[in-house]
């Protein structure tokens, strides 16, 4: 079995840099992984360009590195819920590009597989469509995008073991085994770090070969965006 | 009367057939699951990642871990499944999802949609809606006639940057149901007690009036 275990969050986040490309997991605050972001603040690395299906909230999530500047450059396809964010953007400060959630998801995948592009019918006639390589399959017209390159991918699962194997939980998964391997290096954060053994293989979800390091996240805030429920008759 | 949003959800659960997966947008769409007869068998999937998404938890069961599109805390039904983004549209772009009911800004009179971007104004993104128009082959859009300063949403063309074109064919509006053919929105039904010419006021594009309309039945 091949360790892939790092004794805390400033080792697993090791390596990096200034200007450098990140993948960070999550759907809106759920499976987004808090103890990576949180170091990421604490490093204060500048310039950086984050891959993320959202933007957190002002004071959550990838919230926390845009009120400290610290990204030059967003790649997500919803970012409704962050009013700093909207701001920076709309002032020119923030450099974003918004696609496709669909094409988010497979441009991961792709960089995940070694597929260096895919042709995808989502935003064809739209803004997303400019500049790119369209061809029609089908009798139907296609536009080609390319896999992402990024220097890091942070994922947060629910349990992992030493050999970097993972198991998602509800719909915390959403794109973080997508970011499994799509980037040069991913680190993992678990909610539970299981013995080596006790992680039964059929279930695992994400295989430890896409994963460098992992560590045992120190907490979970898991803050509810939406809080919606419904009264016991 | 024109249509309240819950009655606008009510009117577009009767296009949800048994044994469809239907992906519901954020807003007006979400109403939808709460007005589906009983009697037949729907699976809502929500691309963020679960199919077979049921009713808000009791107080005190929510779970961070189970969130819509809409981000807001949900149930998972008996034979409910989990799955990854990738997955979630390769359902969607797959075609194997059957009805896609979403909101919009503007629709025009060829079926093109406008629901992600105000440019200069507001800018929160198309998340999931550029995948499901592009792909989808049944597409209800479920919105207001006409914005807040009364003008026709229902357009010749649309002004605001594009989701998707060529793509939507039935709107469901306050005012009246409408089915996108020909290149020209044709009225189907109208709201109870709205008149022709009220929807004709409200409708910017190109509308097809064949025959006497029949009000909505719910």
């Amino acid at each position: 079995m091949i360790n892939k275990i790092v004794a805390n969050v400033s080792e697993a986040c090791q390596g990096v840099k200034d200007n450098m490309t990140l993948m960070l997991g999550g759907f809106g605050l759920s499976g987004i992984p808090e103890n990576s972001i949180a170091e990421l603040v604490r490093l204060n690395v500048k310039g950086v360009t984050c891959i993320s299906n959202n933007a957190g909230v002002d004071d959550f999530g990838l919230g926390l590195l845009l009120q400290k500047r610290q990204i030059k450059k967003m790649i997500s396809s919803y970012v409704g819920e962050n009013a700093e964010f909207e701001r920076q953007m709309l002032s020119g400060e923030l450099e974003v590009e918004l696609i496709p959630q669909g094409t988010l998801a497979q441009r991961c995948q792709a960089a995940q597989s070694g597929i260096p592009a895919f042709f995808t019918p989502a935003g064809y006639g739209t803004e997303v469509a400019e500049g790119k390589e369209f061809r029609e399959f089908n009798g139907k017209m296609h536009i080609m995008e390319k896999a992402f390159k990024a220097d890091f991918a942070f994922v947060k699962a629910w349990k992992g073991d030493a050999a970097g194997n993972l198991i998602f939980k509800g719909t915390a998964r959403n794109f973080n085994p997508n970011m499994c391997g799509a980037a040069t290096i991913t680190v993992a954060e678990v909610e539970e770090l299981v013995p080596v053994g006790m992680m039964d293989p059929n279930q695992v979800h994400i295989p430890g070969i896409f994963v460098q390091r992992i560590f045992k996240g120190e907490k979970y805030e898991k803050r509810i965006e939406q809080l919606t429920v419904r009264k016991k008759d | 009367m024109s249509l309240s949003k819950e009655q606008i959800a009510q009117r577009i659960a009767r296009e949800v057939k048994d044994g469809y997966y239907v992906n519901l947008g954020i807003g007006i769409p979400t109403l939808v699951a709460n007005f589906v007869r009983d009697d037949i068998e729907v699976e809502f999937q929500s691309e963020n990642g679960i199919l077979g998404m049921g009713p808000f938890p009791y107080e005190g069961e929510e779970d961070p871990d189970l969130i819509n599109a809409g981000k807001q805390t949900i149930t998972a039904m008996p034979g409910a499944s989990f799955f990854d983004s990738a997955m979630s549209f390769s359902m969607i772009r797959g075609q194997h999802v059957d009805l896609t009911i979403l909101g919009a800004m503007e629709v025009a009179q060829n079926g093109d949609i406008a629901n992600w971007k105000i440019p200069g104004k507001m800018v929160k993104g198309m998340g999931g809606a550029m995948d499901l128009v592009a792909s989808a082959d049944n597409i209800i859009v479920a919105m207001m006639h006409t914005n807040r300063a009364g003008e026709s949403k229902l357009l010749k063309r649309c002004s605001l940057p594009l989701t998707g074109v060529n793509c939507v064919k039935k709107v469901v509006t306050n005012l009246a149901v409408l089915e996108i053919t020909n290149n020209a929105f044709r009225l189907l039904e109208r709201a109870p007690g709205v008149s022709i010419d009220e929807i004709k006021n409200a409708t910017e594009g190109e509308l097809h009036i064949d025959g006497d309309i029949p009000e909505m039945k719910f």
